[in-house]
């Protein structure tokens, strides 16, 4: 019943995570994760390749199961309700992979108009101009009979982006939004993030190394280091922080010495063993 | 002592497999058939297509194939059956082994390396590149969008192929029953139709949709268990034809043995 008093005491959190841990076989890689998405805020998942951020976005969106604790998004435990649930819910939350994931056999407009086809009743003509309003959101009007190995990398992350948008969700989230991609290209991507942000107010989830767009466009953001979050805030109280592996990180300071690698293997390998 | 331990994690890894084959297989069966009648509808445009892939591609290469072994068999079977002045039993041999056995084996053989091999390299090209997942996230299940119509089109196609194969093994036999042996084509097509029963053909089709079931399972659990990396979908295609033969072949002696076993054989 402790959840029941946590609802009242935030009642605009979309997201929460209580004590999230995750395995890989016997070795847990997420110890114990705790956070809060409020409803229309940015928030940014940072951390180093390794981290663990990659994993803690799959559990998020369901694809991973956390071994222990509890995600809760819009009031049901993710990790404890069933899959018919579970894809209701996902019903309502949208996601930008980091290649894009567009279907190779369809074209753009195909992509973005599939789960309107899969989820709606909604008729074709209506389904169409749904898919190019949405592909002009993304700035890629008159892409729809392109096939997705037509695009480039900027332009499949954009049209991944309308596809995440095309059943209107509550909450969206980006994996590795600007990786791979030009400074240019990447600013861009920055710049539509933003601009839905403003557009829609939805709740957006970004995982990211990138420090500048990080900056730019998160409201919050969480530092997560070897599968422990060590700082979480306002862009001002991460900039501020004076915890070492927060400037580090930040100031971007190499690892001091090859040590700090194996010591990194060791505790990947030695601690944090899972029950089988 | 290690042995045995090794051997029992072999076994209970066999039986992971099996079970995880069972999902699959009993998944793509749900949405097939009960689905519809759930608000599931059946994907009709993804099933044609799969069914031309399957079926229809499968024909030239299939035929050719089998007329060659059912020339084979009259060849290699001739001698013998001279020998007690029963060369005229070449038709009975060669329709009798063609329907119940060859046929639907040779046609399993030849649709796990154009059609098993490809599910995998499908599905596991979309594993890589995190389009299972993008699935997943759309609220869209896989197995019903990606493994259903696969499933559907397999034991739609497997036995009207098979019912092919047979056709073509004996009309490979009928070269040789008129070259060598005193038929006249007729003649030899009809001895073959004589020799057959029903149930032997019957048999050789339910044989044919086990196949396509173990094969569809097969080349698409290998293809979802795909691991990162685009050299890991080789290694699942090449998973995927491997186990395809051995279960084909072990199912088909199973279900020869038990028939054997029933007296209907």
């Amino acid at each position: 019943m402790a959840q029941d008093t946590s609802i009242r005491e935030e009642p605009r959190a979309v997201i929460r995570l209580r004590d999230v841990r995750v395995c890989y076989g016997d070795k847990e890689v997420l110890h114990g994760i705790d956070f809060n998405v409020m409803a229309g805020e940015t928030l940014v998942i940072l951390g180093g390749s390794g981290s663990g951020k990659s994993t803690l976005m799959r559990t998020l969106i369901g694809l991973e199961k956390p071994t222990s604790g509890q995600i809760w998004i819009n009031g049901s435990d993710i990790a404890a309700i069933s899959e018919d649930e579970l894809y209701e819910i996902r019903k309502k939350t949208g996601m930008s992979f980091q290649g894009g994931a567009l279907f190779g056999s369809m074209t753009v407009g195909e992509n973005v108009a599939l789960p309107l086809r899969e989820h709606t009743k909604l008729e074709d003509p209506t389904i169409e101009i749904m898919l190019r309003l949405k592909l002009k959101q993304v700035g890629l009007a008159g892409f729809e009979y392109h096939m997705p190995s037509q695009l480039s990398g900027g332009m499949k992350k954009r049209a991944a982006v309308a596809r995440a948008l095309a059943m209107d969700p509550e909450i969206l989230f980006f994996d590795e939004p600007s990786a791979g991609l030009d400074p240019i290209i990447a600013a861009g991507i920055d710049k539509l993030i933003l601009d839905l942000k403003k557009a829609f107010r939805m709740t957006i989830i970004v995982v990211t190394h990138e420090l500048a767009s990080a900056f730019l466009i998160a409201d919050r953001m969480v530092l997560i280091d070897k599968g422990h979050i060590v700082a979480s805030g306002t862009k001002e109280e991460l900039r501020s922080s004076v915890q070492p592996r927060v400037r580090q990180f930040l100031d971007r300071v190499p690892e001091p010495d090859v040590e700090g690698e194996l010591d990194y293997l060791q505790t990947l390998t030695e601690q944090y063993r899972c029950e089988p | 002592m290690r042995i045995v331990s090794q051997l029992g994690a072999w076994i209970l890894d066999g039986l992971a497999y099996f079970m995880a084959l069972g999902k699959i297989a009993g998944r793509a069966a749900y949405y097939t058939f009960l689905g519809p009648f759930r608000g599931k509808p059946l994907r009709v445009q993804s099933t044609i297509s799969q069914a031309m892939e399957v079926g229809v591609g499968a024909f030239p290469i299939l035929s050719l194939i089998t007329a060659c072994i059912g020339l084979i068999l009259a060849f290699e079977s001739a001698p013998q059956l001279a020998r007690f002045g029963a060369l005229k039993y070449v038709a009975n041999t060669v329709a009798l082994s063609m329907s119940k056995e060859l046929g639907p084996l040779i046609t399993a053989i030849v649709v796990i390396g154009r059609s098993g091999s490809a599910f995998a390299a499908e599905i596991g090209t979309m594993r890589v590149t995190e389009e299972i997942d993008a699935l997943e996230t759309m609220a869209i299940r896989p197995v019903h969008f990606l493994v259903a119509p696969k499933f559907l089109a397999m034991i739609l196609m497997l036995p009207c192929l098979t019912i092919w194969a047979d056709t073509m093994g004996i009309l490979g036999g009928a070269l040789f029953g008129v070259l060598k042996a005193d038929f006249t084509f007729l003649r030899y097509i009809q001895a073959s139709v004589d020799a057959l029963v029903w149930r032997d053909i019957v048999s050789g089709l339910i044989k044919s949709v086990i196949f396509g079931i173990t094969i569809t399972a097969v080349g698409c659990l290998e293809g979802m268990s795909t691991g990162l990396g685009p050299e890991q979908v080789g290694r699942s295609t090449t998973r995927a034809v491997v186990r395809s033969i051995l279960l084909v072949v072990i199912f088909d002696l199973l279900y020869t043995g038990v028939s054997f076993g029933l007296g209907i054989a």
